[in-house]
């Protein structure tokens, strides 16, 4: 099928996308990892150890422009969960996260869907996450496609296969090419209350089917210290919960390197963390050794605090460094306050992004200790599990054990604190339906699992029906909606505005949403501040003022808040002056004029002010600055009195000063412009110099105010310098 | 119970002491295999709604229409003979194809009956 690729630019094309997909078809089906130069990566100045092939298209850290925006990427796949209720608004954040490293994105399905008997269809509206539906995943894959595209690689699509629906929905994944899934029948049993004996036999025939698709599989162990009230406590009971359904995968024929361990660091700070989540980091993958490491990161102790999660979420990453991830999962920083908004979905991707940069090459430069008791954890660890299973087995066996409350019980094995989770076999949803196959059992379709008795002179099952939906995509049967006033195309109606017309709201998970964040200090006491916080966002018109953070800094001095809104109002685009670019010079005409003049300007940063890498970069030739063009400077440094400057200005005879003002507290940068301006002037120079100013909290328009013939602020290059020179420089009729 | 389950561990932990990392990671693998291969026997041996639901789909039946179909040959009591050899059989019996089976599974439960023997 042709579809047009995306455009730098354009936004993606919704509508475009949710056209014709009753003839979509996935461009392939299965996992891909990425691809890692075994010698490394070179980019920029530096070489890398542990990154895979850099993007096609991407955006660094905020501080790769001091590094020729080189955008490293980690060698383990990096995931993201996007889902907001909405897929056509997630398939917009999917963009944005793989620009900035995603490359497996998981959905998660709208509430209560595993407990839904069968498929749902069509896009009706999702509830915490996204009802998982045909139509829904095509659009999304379409969507993946033309993004994967534009960055310039593979990207995994991930939902999950579990609750009482889960062979059909393999089925469904298996047809449409979804490329990762979550499935563990242990999962179902513990938290979805699915009757223990359904979800076993379910979860064999969807692992075949899974594995027909080469679909990577996830387990869901982590939920265990996700769900504990100690959660680092459940170790040993982790890796026998990890145990089980590895075994039970490979038993049911699903390729060892088609499963992946959901593994999390269990604890967290003011926690000792890496002294429990080393060791446990370390059995693990010394027991499992065949198998891949999804490292998740810790869910289980984020609160309100965006920073305090994402600082977690750093020493997760180490851990991950330290021993090592297959695929390292990201979780939104904001997960403990909200559904996750766009942003924090890139805030997440760059928590792994920057630690994995940081410690590139660690293990070459220290290795773990394991003559102590790093070694001697691990070992207790995997001696406990072992005994946990001999438990397991005396005990009668899976089923009985998880009739006595084995699993997921807040005390360190064996100690028990008679909190498990504990099922009845003949209880839980489903329960009694399973059916003993009879001896003429027949199913005509491909990668199904157990006792199949194919009539005689047949060879491949599905020959009996002429081909099954996996060998012939043809036959699958699209649903498009079953309800079209809850739909896609009517909550789109309702964005149109937003996304293709004229008006602008600011958005954090749908168009349109207004939603926005304020942060601030109030010198009040926890109570006070958080009642005023809603009082005073009510009065700025924000509606349905709502206080998703608060830190007290002191009992009596008062509270850092934030506070959610929406914002009421549309600005119509028409409406908005940009300001012109300013156009820049040809470069030949440039060094022209600068070789004419013979440009030499002073330059330095002034005030009590010890910056010095934003000048540098203006001035050395090595960063492209003013050097690059033949100007010659004469650099006075950091913390120069402005009448130093004008000083140096008329004994080197400079035709420009350039000064650095970075600090802006009590708008000391404005007050060291003025003075520049007014002291030229008291010396007479006025005319004679150009006088140039820049710093992070300069701007254009601050010249005009100030005196100054030009001002600068971020991302000003030596060129712009340059080019604001020449051309003062001609107004005055010097060149 | 709970002092003589910590006494079991106790010995139990005793002797995996002795044991090599190699041994004890093969233990581990062994109780794992020895705890699972009952239920792999159990779902040879078995199927559900779920899975006939998901062998309709991959013969070319909607969603929906699976999810009918199953229920009313779950409650002919004739799931154990797989819910695609059932409209296998009916398609047979009909000269229809098994969407048509399906179809007509949908309209009038009696279809199902005395197809097999």
């Amino acid at each position: 099928m042709n579809h047009k690729s995306l455009e730098i630019n354009q936004k993606l094309d919704i509508e475009e996308i949710l056209t014709d997909l009753e003839h979509y078809r996935p461009r392939r089906k299965g996992w891909v990892w990425r691809k890692v130069p075994r010698d490394g990566v070179k980019m920029g100045p530096f070489h890398y150890r542990n990154m895979s092939e850099p993007l096609k298209n991407s955006i660094g850290l905020p501080a790769s422009k001091y590094f020729d925006h080189i955008d490293p990427q980690p060698s383990c796949v990096v995931t993201t969960e996007i889902a907001s209720g909405r897929f056509e608004d997630d398939i917009r954040r999917m963009r944005m996260a793989a620009w900035h490293g995603a490359d497996h994105i998981m959905v998660i399905r709208t509430t209560g869907q595993s407990h839904i008997d069968g498929l749902m269809e069509g896009t009706p509206e999702g509830v915490g996450g996204v009802p998982i539906t045909r139509k829904q995943i095509r659009a999304s894959r379409k969507a993946c496609d033309l993004i994967e595209d534009e960055v310039g690689r593979p990207i995994n699509f991930h939902s999950y296969v579990s609750g009482v629906a889960g062979p059909e929905v393999a089925v469904l994944f298996a047809e449409e090419g979804i490329n990762g899934a979550h499935q563990d029948p242990q999962y179902n049993v513990l938290y979805r209350n699915v009757n223990m004996y359904r979800s076993f036999v379910d979860a064999a025939e969807a692992k075949k089917v899974m594995t027909g698709a080469r679909i990577f599989q996830i387990d869901g162990a982590h939920n265990a210290n996700a769900t504990a009230k100690a959660g680092w406590l459940v170790m040993p009971e982790l890796m026998v919960q990890h145990g089980i359904n590895c075994a039970f995968s490979v038993a049911v024929g699903m390729d060892k390197d088609l499963i992946g361990l959901s593994t999390v660091p269990p604890n967290a700070p003011p926690a000792p963390k890496l002294w429990y989540d080393l060791p446990y980091a370390v059995a693990l993958r010394e027991f499992f050794s065949d198998f891949k490491m999804r490292a998740q990161q810790n869910t289980r102790y984020i609160e309100a605090d965006i920073e305090e999660a994402i600082r977690t979420h750093t020493v997760d990453t180490l851990i991950s460094m330290l021993t090592s991830a297959d695929i390292q999962s990201t979780i939104t920083p904001d997960e403990g306050r909200n559904v996750p908004w766009h942003y924090n979905n890139i805030r997440g991707i760059q928590t792994v992004k920057q630690t994995w940069a940081a410690l590139d090459g660690i293990k070459e430069l220290v290795s773990l200790n394991y003559n102590g008791p790093l070694g001697e954890m691990a070992r207790d660890l995997k001696e406990r599990a072992v005994a946990f299973l001999e438990e397991v087995i005396e005990t009668g066996g899976y089923f009985a054990a998880v009739e006595k409350g084995f699993f997921v019980d807040s005390a360190r094995y064996p100690e028990r604190n008679g909190d498990g989770i504990a099922r009845d076999g003949k209880g839980g949803v489903g329960a009694g339906s399973i059916v003993p196959r009879d001896p003429d059992y027949f199913a005509p379709v491909c990668s199904h699992f157990g006792e199949n008795h194919l009539p005689e002179g047949l060879t491949k099952a599905c020959d009996a029906i002429d081909g099954c939906t996996l060998c012939k995509p043809e036959k699958i049967a699209y649903i498009d909606e079953l309800d079209p006033e809850d739909s896609a195309n009517k909550r789109l109606e309702a964005t149109y505005p937003y996304r293709k017309g004229t008006s602008i709201k600011p958005e954090a998970e749908w168009a349109g949403d207004g939603t926005i964040l304020l942060q601030f200090f109030v010198p009040q006491p926890e109570d006070l501040a958080a009642v005023y916080g809603v009082e005073m966002a009510k009065k700025l018109g924000l509606q349905d003022p709502e206080v998703v953070n608060l830190q007290v800094m002191h009992p009596a001095e008062g509270c850092f808040l934030e506070v959610k809104g929406k914002v009421g109002f549309d600005i119509d685009i028409r409406t908005l002056k940009v300001p012109e670019k300013e156009v820049i010079l040809p470069e030949d005409e440039l060094r022209e004029a600068v070789k004419k003049i013979g440009l030499k300007v002073v330059a330095g940063t002034v005030g009590e002010d010890e910056h010095s890498v934003g000048l540098r970069e203006i001035l050395d030739i090595k960063h492209g600055g003013i050097e690059k063009y033949g100007v010659k400077y004469h650099y006075l440094g950091t913390s120069v009195p402005i009448s130093k400057m004008v000083d140096a200005a008329i004994e080197t005879g400079a035709h420009a000063i350039l000064i650095s003002t970075i600090i802006s507290h009590n708008d000391t940068h404005r007050a060291q412009m003025r003075k520049l301006a007014e002291l030229c002037q008291e010396k007479g120079i006025r005319e004679r110099v150009i006088l140039i100013a820049g710093g992070t909290q300069v701007s254009r328009e601050m010249a005009a105010e100030t005196g100054l013939d030009a001002t600068f602020g971020r991302g000003t290059k030596g060129i712009h310098v340059v080019n604001a020179m020449v051309k003062i420089l001609k107004a005055r009729g010097a060149v | 119970m709970t002092e003589e389950r910590i006494a079991r561990f106790e010995k139990r932990q005793a002797e995996l002491h002795k044991m090599t990392d190699e041994q004890l990671k093969a233990r581990f693998w062994e109780l794992c295999n020895q705890v699972v291969d009952p239920i792999v026997d159990l779902a040879r041996t078995h199927t559900s709604p779920s899975i006939e639901r998901a062998v309709l789909l991959r013969m070319g039946i909607d969603s929906v229409s699976a999810h009918g179909v199953v229920d009313r040959i779950y409650e002919a009591g004739l799931l154990g003979k797989g819910a695609g050899h059932v409209l296998l059989k009916l398609a047979a019996r009909r000269g229809c194809d098994v969407r048509a089976a399906a179809a007509a599974v949908l309209e009038d439960k009696e279809v199902l009956q005395g197809l097999f023997g």
